[in-house]
């Protein structure tokens, strides 16, 4: 029976050089819960997230997904255990067609090796198949089917981004972080990232952890929202406590309010 | 015998140290390894023949000359080779870098042949004997002008407003363009003055040595690079410090180890720093950006 | 392998033994391009020093075959091995570095090598290797070419390839796929090093000679030179460059002296205006062509609209 709580983080320290970038941050993510982290800018939200996938080895404290200690791992390593991400500014494969971005997010659930490629062995060609109808199915999940022969930077940004996510998903994640999904999003675009989102979790039964500025998105899908301000965890609970929480309204607009 | 060849290798370091400067302040700016560099060291050397062998130039004066002659091909090369390529990927600038570098080689081969040719010493030819070691009046000055550029360069850099805005570009150049900084005018004379000193270091080199050929840049302008690596890249005093380290280094193998394997013990230091502290050993470790 | 020399003998007394020699250094360089491009041109690794394996390749195989008396295939394998294993042994650290370093680092490695064969007594020296069997013929190098690009298609089509494509574009992105990029780019410089050994080891039973000087860095630069040409990502542009740059040095006689110098402007013309090379980033030459004729399809109804 796997844990409850997905992820847990605890006394999670991080310094650039002097700067202290995170400080004693306490995390959990429930199964299947939708969270966000939210926090003025350099608050520290992305290191947070550069520690989960293993871009950056915490300087003190411990994180552990599914009961496993994952600080210290590689994000090669981290992909293959659970965790996927999209990343702030957008890093696709910008020369390689959207399928085979899809494709390349399926790398660590698939297994042939040189010479399978080689020979062309059965195991490759099936597997080949199969990592195929997974990508056409993600396309299709986040509707960019039609899309699949375009080269990835020819896309429009909107379509970016859903890119980014399916190719996410193709590495069967448990867990889902977005990096600020709905930047530079028109209205309409962020309300069906919005519905995305939560069709993700719905239908796939994938937790997702996002960053996110955008006020209505935040309050409109997560269950559960934690803001970070000057490296330290200042306030959690739902989205309406938080949003009533006086610590939280002054790191957001300043002492005088 | 040991306390000459650390002599020796001072004198070849600090020629080597003017190369690097170039590399260096060049790749600070636009992180570009100016593959061409070690031709410009070749044109100025050439430079300096030709002006006091045809055109009786004095040599001082012919000295400078060849400075800014090679400060004007390397502001050119820039302006041809890799302004047009400034926001396409490092890839593309480097090849262009290498074409830059083959097409002056053999640019210089095709104008002067293939022989070497023999540069006339402007000083006479004096050695001083000191208990320890000897020294001829070249090397000490060679010694001095070396010297004295790597100083005149550190006080540049940190005196003047043009230098203080070169370390600002270096730094992060769309902030210093906020700041009102001309960064195409800036990555011009960083070119300008990196392209001067490995010049002056061909000339020098030219006179030791007494030969000046079209392929001489090709050795010293690797070597120039493996040490501003040494002593991190983009580090002023980092490539100081590696050139003259660098030319120890070589002097030292090359009498105990094998004469031969002189180039090779360059660049197998070249790889060791590489594995073992890619920084350089005053450069600062770098944090990707995700 | 009688007959292997009975057709060679056969075509080139059907062309001249001058074209046939033009036709072996085509498909000697194919295969050095070729494997070059898929360490700069589709994992974005820049190597400038591919002559160097080449030369690895080049001195093994004649050694075995000299001393130890390797039948020809046997000793072009031994060749090819010997490569790669450098290839894999020299990728583990240098391929922790990125871009620029890594090639200064491939660059001083070159160096290297170059320098101990010129200082080995089993090398021959500054002297040279001399006395290799002429074993290398049209046939050997036209089946070599056809194993070389099918692996190397092979490879590129698979997850393997897609894998070294994705580190080109990004590594970070890359590693967050779960890919190991160090791992990737290290078996990438084995499978280039492997076909340059390969292509050293025909070379050296062709030009019967060898000296450290065939391997400077200016052979580096040439192979470098086709695979920009032709195209980088684009295993059949690698073929086009390789072929240009054999053919027109040779066409262009009577301005040999000026090869370097028009290498180097082209390497920066090219650059500067069409970065992609002459037939760009298509794996194949039928889409590419399709894609002229869809764009000229799309054009004409436009007009029509």
């Amino acid at each position: 029976m796997p844990p409850e709580t997905i992820l847990t983080a605890t006394g999670i320290c991080h310094s650039f050089g002097g700067l202290m970038a995170l400080e004693d941050v306490d995390f959990q993510i429930k199964r299947k819960e939708i969270v966000s982290l939210i926090g003025p800018n350099g608050a520290g939200k992305t290191t947070l997230f550069n520690l989960f996938t293993g871009h950056y080895n915490p300087t003190r404290g411990e994180i552990y997904f599914n009961n496993r200690k994952i600080n210290g791992l590689k994000p090669y390593q981290v992909t293959p255990i659970g965790i996927a991400r999209t990343f702030q500014n957008i890093r696709l494969f910008g020369q390689m067609s959207v399928l085979e971005n899809v494709l390349v997010g399926q790398h660590c659930r698939t297994r042939s090796g040189l010479f399978d490629a080689i020979l062309r062995t059965r195991g490759f060609r099936q597997e080949e198949a199969r990592a195929r109808k997974v990508a056409l199915e993600m396309l299709a999940f986040v509707r960019l089917e039609e899309k699949k022969d375009e080269k990835a930077c020819n896309l429009s940004y909107g379509e970016q981004r859903r890119l980014e996510m399916a190719r996410a998903l193709a590495t069967n994640p448990s867990l889902l972080l977005l990096d600020e999904p709905a930047a530079g999003m028109n209205p309409q675009e962020t309300t069906s990232l919005m519905e995305l989102v939560r069709q993700i979790r719905d239908q796939m039964g994938i937790t997702i952890l996002l960053i996110e500025h955008d006020m209505k998105v935040v309050m409109g899908i997560s269950e559960r929202v934690a803001v970070l301000n000057y490296g330290r965890k200042i306030a959690e609970g739902t989205p309406r406590e938080v949003q009533n929480n006086e610590e939280v309204i002054r790191a957001y607009l300043g002492e005088s309010a | 015998m040991f306390i000459q060849q650390l002599v020796n290798g001072l004198i070849l370091g600090s020629t080597y140290a003017l190369i690097a400067l170039g590399y260096t302040m060049v790749y600070g700016i636009i992180e570009l390894i100016n593959f061409a560099h070690g031709e410009i060291y070749m044109f100025g050397a050439f430079a300096g023949l030709l002006l006091v062998t045809v055109l009786k130039v004095p040599f001082f004066l012919a000295f400078f000359l060849a400075m800014a002659l090679a400060a004007l091909l390397g502001m050119t090369v820039e302006f041809l080779a890799y302004r047009p390529l400034r926001h396409s990927t490092r890839l593309a600038a480097l090849i262009s870098a290498i074409g830059a570098s083959i097409f002056l080689q053999n640019l210089a081969l095709l104008i002067m042949g293939a022989q070497p040719y023999t540069f006339p010493s402007p000083v006479e030819a004096k050695v001083y004997q000191t208990p320890f070691f000897t020294i001829s009046r070249l090397e000490i000055i060679i010694l001095i002008f070396s010297f004295l550029l790597m100083i005149a360069l550190t006080l540049f850099i940190q005196r003047t407003k043009i230098g203080k805005a070169m370390r600002a570009v270096a730094q992060d150049k769309d902030t210093a363009s906020l700041m009102g900084i001309n960064i195409n005018q800036i990555i011009t004379v960083t070119f300008a003055i990196g392209s001067a000193l490995g010049a002056a270091s061909g000339v020098m080199v030219g006179i030791y040595f007494r030969t000046v050929t079209f392929s001489m840049g090709l050795m010293p302008g690797l070597k120039g690079f493996v040490a501003a690596v040494l002593g991190g890249i983009g580090n002023i005093p980092g490539a100081m410090m590696g050139g003259i380290l660098l030319g120890i280094t070589e002097t030292i193998g090359a009498a105990y180890i094998s004469s031969q394997y002189r180039d090779a013990v360059a660049f197998a230091l070249l790889i060791m720093v590489l594995l073992l502290k890619p920084t350089g050993l005053l450069g600062r470790p770098v944090q990707e950006k995700v | 392998m009688a007959v292997f020399d009975s057709i060679h003998l056969f075509l080139q007394e059907l062309i001249g033994a001058y074209y046939m020699q033009l036709i072996i250094l085509v498909g000697i360089n194919t295969i050095m391009a070729t494997s070059l491009n898929l360490i700069i041109g589709y994992t974005g690794q820049l190597s400038i020093g591919h002559a160097a394996f080449m030369s690895l390749g080049a001195y093994c195989s004649a050694l075995v075959t000299l001393h130890l008396g390797f039948p020809f295939l046997l000793s072009l394998l031994c060749g090819a091995l010997f490569a790669a294993i450098f290839g894999v042994i020299i990728g583990i650290p240098t391929l922790k570095l990125k871009g620029d370093y890594l090639a200064i680092a491939t660059l001083g490695f070159g160096e290297i090598v170059r320098i101990v064969c010129l200082n080995l007594e089993i090398t021959g020296g500054a002297m040279g290797l001399r006395g290799i069997p002429k074993k290398t013929n049209f046939v050997w190098v036209l089946l070599a070419v056809l194993f070389t690009v099918f692996i190397l298609n092979r490879i590129i089509k698979s997850r393997i390839g897609r894998a070294l494509v994705a580190i080109r574009e990004d590594e970070t992105a890359a590693d967050s796929m779960g890919i190991n990029s160090t791992y990737y780019k290290i078996l990438c410089f084995g499978v280039g090093a492997f076909f340059a050994g390969l292509g050293g080891g025909l070379l050296a039973h062709y030009i019967r000679f060898l000296h450290p000087k065939t391997f400077d860095f200016m052979k580096s630069i040439e192979q470098l030179c086709m695979v920009v040409l032709g195209g980088l990502g684009n295993i059949w542009g690698s073929f086009v460059g390789a072929t240009i740059l054999t053919v027109a040095p040779e066409m262009l006689r009577s301005v040999a002296d000026l090869r370097l110098l028009i290498y180097g402007l082209v390497l920066i013309l090219m650059m500067r205006l069409r970065p992609q090379g002459i037939l760009g980033e298509q794996t194949r030459l039928a889409p590419f062509f399709s894609q002229k004729i869809r764009n000229l399809l799309q054009k004409r109804t436009r007009t029509n609209t």
